[in-house]
């Protein structure tokens, strides 16, 4: 998921940086080595917390002053009580977790919104290469033979409107991002990136 | 009363102190009068005394954690850790370690003298806990005028001092540091020091406590730290430190096998010397009154439940655990994180990987480095702003 998490992290700070107002409590799973946290405290005087598996990069998160705890990111969610955050984030693994609805769910209950963000696989350069190719889709945007993938439910922006509008979450903003650039029309095709604001 | 901010700025080399208060009342009903303490300080207060730490030491350390004592000339149990540019940076913190109620370091224990009898206390001092040991230090930060403690910091028993500090007096520390500890101990730990206490007892010359004026229960108390150092090292670290070597001798063959039950492998001439070691600087009777203390610490009794009790506290917490630590499991430390984040109260934690068992926090040293360093100079950022 190297590009995409490129892509995030090189625009995704502005971008959630212009979302979440300035001294929240902000719960980001699979916070990594705690960068974003860390702007997050520097830029938004924000509390922010983080969850993240991978023991070495907990260690770099709490190196750099981030409070983020080595653990499971559903049971984390499952500790929380309710309203405990007031912004939620997922910033690229939506599509790598086992039960993303509950996920979803337990976001809404712990924060007052969740910020989502995740790779388009409605992008047109993923329905070309599996429509000239026949074979699962190969892209910059996901970078993976189909036994090699992490992402085991790839989304497009079309399927999470949907969602959202079955469990009846409004979304209060949507971001694309192609490139270096946001897009507006034809997202769906044109977006790499989507990131979502949400609310019950 | 005596400027301890301008003795702290003093002080360059490395001295135990020893403060008295004329009374410290326990949890058993007793009062003890008057009670001693011992502390060392390294690193200078400053101006607000905002920068202090209070290192909690575990069950058989003493308050000399860093520098190279004056008298003894022996460095620090946690020298490695604290000083100039270390972890605990006394270049930038002013670290302050207190010998535990109840110790054998200058700290009042059984081993001191009742003024009542004029004799040792031995089985006649008061049953005490870890609140009690707590209760002791917070008089000492009093006393030296420091209303806030940047952070409390220990392992082990150490640990659980500084969950009490957090929790008995949540307005007088920023954060809290418990290394490979528990909330309270599980049967297993509590099994594992019962056997240390029966040792000592089972020793014809620990006399009911009363063996002071003559010669000590040394045998029982060997015994029962050789039972600690098994607990304390793992199953791999063992076999790499000692695997099934031999003392002299290439291979067991029959010819040559004792039969006479000497120390043949290294593991065992190993614990044996840290055994009979242990016995010149530990009072018997203190390891009783102190494993007791650790096995009746439970932070949530009277306070509802582990979670309730942490509701209390203010403080920004960083737990530590180690992967092969099975005196202390990860687990352990993780019941304590997930009560924690049920209150909704500023945790991180790290399962730190190590071979060395509940040693690893006296060894790791760079990792746990890393992630004290941080941890403090961000909550210090936070106090001074």
């Amino acid at each position: 998921m190297s590009t995409v998490r490129e892509v995030l992290e090189r625009r995704d700070y502005a971008t959630i940086g212009h979302i979440i107002e300035p001294k929240s409590r902000v719960l980001d799973l699979g916070c990594g080595d705690g960068a974003l946290l860390a702007w997050l405290k520097d830029n938004k005087d924000c509390d922010a917390r983080g969850v993240e598996i991978d023991r070495a990069l907990v260690q770099k998160a709490i190196a750099r002053g981030a409070s983020v705890y080595q653990g499971d990111m559903a049971q984390s969610l499952s500790d929380y009580p309710d309203g405990a955050f007031d912004y939620v984030i997922l910033s690229q693994t939506l599509q790598q977790v086992a039960n993303p609805v509950t996920i979803l769910r337990e976001m809404l209950r712990v924060g007052r919104r969740m910020v989502v963000g995740f790779p388009n696989f409605g992008h047109w350069s993923v329905r070309l290469s599996l429509l000239t190719t026949g074979h699962a889709p190969n892209t910059s945007l996901f970078p993976f033979k189909w036994y090699e993938s992490p992402n085991i439910h790839v989304l497009t922006v079309l399927d999470f409107e949907a969602l959202c509008a079955s469990e009846q979450w409004t979304v209060e903003h949507r971001i694309f991002l192609a490139g270096s650039s946001q897009v507006s029309a034809l997202a769906n095709l044109r977006a790499e990136v989507a990131v979502f604001v949400v609310r019950k | 009363m005596k400027d301890y901010a301008l003795m702290i700025a003093n002080a360059q080399m490395v001295e135990t102190q020893i403060e008295r208060f004329e009374a410290l009342p326990l949890d058993c009903g007793s009062v003890l009068t008057p009670v001693d303490i011992a502390f060392e300080t390294y690193g200078e207060l400053n101006a607000n005394r905002s920068n202090a730490i209070l290192i909690t030491h575990a069950f058989s350390g003493d308050a000399h954690a860093a520098g190279i004592h004056r008298v003894t000339g022996r460095p620090g149990w946690w020298d490695n850790m604290i000083g100039p540019g270390k972890a605990f940076d006394t270049d930038r913190y002013c670290v302050i370690c207190s010998n535990i109620l109840g110790g054998c370091a200058g700290t009042t224990g059984p081993s001191s003298i009742d003024p009542a009898t004029g004799q040792p206390f031995a089985m006649t001092f008061p049953v005490i806990t870890v609140p009690d040991i707590v209760r002791l230090q917070k008089m000492l930060i009093d006393r030296i005028g420091i209303t806030r403690l940047l952070a409390v910091a220990g392992g082990s028993m150490g640990g659980m001092q500084a969950l009490e500090w957090s929790v008995a007096y949540p307005e007088m520390v920023a954060a809290v540091i418990p290394i490979a500890t528990t909330h309270r101990h599980s049967a297993q730990q509590i099994a594992f020091n019962e056997v240390g206490r029966q040792a000592i007892m089972a020793d014809p010359d620990w006399s009911g406590g009363s063996y002071y004026l003559q010669r000590p229960p040394a045998r029982g108390l060997a015994v029962a730290r050789m039972v600690g150092h098994i607990t304390y090292m793992s199953d791999s670290s063992m076999k790499e430190k000692f695997g099934r070597r031999l003392n002299g001798r290439e291979a067991l063959t029959r010819e040559a096998a004792g039969f006479d039950f000497s120390a043949e492998f290294e593991v065992e001439s190993y614990l044996r010397y840290r055994g009979s070691q242990f016995v010149d600087r530990f009072d018997a009777n203190s390891y009783l009154y102190i494993t007791k203390a650790m096995d009746y610490f439970d932070l949530s009794a009277g306070r509802g439940s582990l979670a309730a009790a942490l509701e209390r506290a203010q403080a920004r917490f960083l737990l530590v655990s180690f992967s092969s630590d099975w005196l202390y499991p990860p687990y352990q430390s993780e019941e304590i994180v997930r009560a924690l984040r049920s209150r909704n109260r500023d945790v991180a934690y790290c399962e730190l990987s190590s071979q060395y068992g509940h040693d690893a926090f006296l060894l790791e040293v760079e990792e746990q480095t890393e992630l004290v360093r941080g941890f403090l100079n961000s909550t210090y950022q936070r106090v001074t702003r």
